[in-house]
């Protein structure tokens, strides 16, 4: 692509499926993906990549949705919080995070899901300091983040525990 | 907000890059891993009419070791940083920068040469090239030249690059045997830019401080060596006495100005604090 354009043709995977669409250049990964697609779980807060609740995952590794254009994820695999609950990739995360009542209002828990299970795929026992480091980009205004620690905390010794036995 | 209205090229080749750049000259930004132009745009603060994306163009990737270099591709990473042996190995005090920039997601897709082209005065990374005299590669229509780290930061924001140019990479000499290097940065939150930070670079060899280069940021308009106090260490004991003795030259180095952190004053106690933590854990300090 030599030539700038204002609109741009974009193909991509998301949550397994292949999309094609048109898109302004300005369309952000994260409205493309509420807007066009009505993946309506990938949240967008700040807008300037401090809140974290707009986090998707785009080959693999999780990015923030409102500080990539959509124009850029062309040729992409993307995932979004809804593509990780149907496949269950996340089931553990969740019901522990009911257990715990590591959410109220919710709207930061997507990303926060997000973030977690990315953690825990390159770090499989991370201790609670790592936890919370690592989570350092994801805000939380409802539960002062200690229920989310523990959730987060309670899968990853319960994976260890089943990988011991 | 959202960022206002563009247009987007991808090229494929520097070449391609260049010479979008020089159709569109002032009008276009290079877009790499956006993490900081992008917030700029959705602000208003930025509005560039031509973004020139060149996160496919694959030969400004990587890292790779020469004889007497480390090169650090534009386009790479800043987790590919983080994940290195090479940087471990080698440039030791970028590897312990790493986990101070932003948080993953920010990591998984910013870049080395994008930070330093920004040049925002609280970063780690142009701190790091400026420690460890880093040269940087830049391509324009009149073909590359070679900018060293003293002169490629300007002030805020501002950079030596010149208008329809493209940061390429930047070299890092290999670090001499007898050479170490120690790293912090005080923010209130984890991943916040810095309110004070120090990189540092020199050698301990035999018990002594010698080539000290003592690089601030957060304190000033651009990375900032503390040549008063670098001189007050040098050529003396490797040793805690050395460092607290001299820590009353950064009166004369540092003249940080007050802002959403703190005034004057504590910028400036905060970076003897710091300065004096840093220091005294390099290795060989005794």
């Amino acid at each position: 692509m030599k030539v700038a354009t204002e609109t741009v043709e974009v193909s991509l995977t998301v949550n397994g499926e292949r999309v094609k669409r048109s898109v302004p250049a300005r369309l952000n990964l994260a409205d493309f993906l509420r807007y066009e697609l009505e993946l309506t779980g990938t949240h967008v807060g700040c807008e300037h990549g401090v809140c974290g609740a707009c986090t998707v995952r785009v080959d693999g590794e999780i990015v923030r949705g409102c500080l990539m254009f959509a124009a850029q994820a062309d040729g992409c695999t993307v995932d979004t919080i809804e593509g990780l609950s149907d496949s269950r990739e996340i089931e553990e995360l969740q019901s522990a995070f009911v257990l715990t009542n590591a959410l109220q209002c919710g709207f930061c828990t997507p990303g926060v899901l997000m973030a977690a299970q990315a953690l825990l795929r390159d770090e499989p026992n991370p201790s609670r300091e790592r936890i919370r480091e690592y989570l350092s980009g994801n805000y939380c205004r409802c539960t002062g983040y200690q229920a989310i620690v523990d959730a987060i905390e309670a899968v990853a010794r319960a994976r260890a525990a089943r990988s011991a036995r | 907000m959202k960022a206002p209205r563009f247009a987007y090229a991808r090229p494929a080749s520097v070449a391609e890059a260049l010479a979008l750049l020089a159709e569109h000259k002032d009008e276009a930004r290079v877009l790499a891993g956006g993490q900081s132009l992008v917030p700029m745009m959705n602000f208003r603060v930025a509005a560039p009419k031509v973004l020139v994306d060149i996160n496919r163009i694959a030969a400004l990737s990587g890292i790779k070791v020469t004889r007497n270099h480390l090169r650090i591709g534009a386009l790479t990473r800043q987790v590919e940083l983080e994940r290195s042996a090479d940087i471990a190995r080698h440039l030791p005090l970028v590897a312990a920068a790493m986990p101070h920039v932003a948080h993953p997601a920010i990591r998984n897709r910013g870049t080395f040469g994008g930070s330093c082209a920004l040049a925002d005065p609280a970063a780690e990374l142009p701190a790091c090239a400026l420690a460890l005299g880093a040269i940087f590669v830049v391509s324009g229509k009149k073909g590359e030249r070679r900018v060293a780290a003293e002169d490629f930061f300007k002030g805020l924001y501002a950079t030596a690059l010149k208008a329809g140019e493209l940061l390429l990479a930047a070299e890092f000499p290999l670090p001499k045997p007898g050479y170490a290097s120690a790293f912090g940065e005080l923010a209130r939150r984890h991943g916040d830019y810095a309110m004070v930070g120090v990189a540092v670079h020199g050698s301990t060899q035999d018990g002594k401080f010698s080539d000290m280069r003592v690089v601030f940021f957060g304190v000033g308009d651009r990375p900032q060596r503390a040549a008063q106090f670098e001189r007050a260490l040098d050529g003396r004991p490797a040793a805690a006495k050395t460092i607290e003795g001299g820590l009353g030259e950064l009166d004369a180095d540092l003249s940080p100005r007050a802002d959403l952190h703190g005034s004057a004053a504590t910028k400036r106690h905060l970076a003897k604090v710091l300065a004096g933590r840093v220091l005294k854990q390099m290795e060989g300090v005794s």
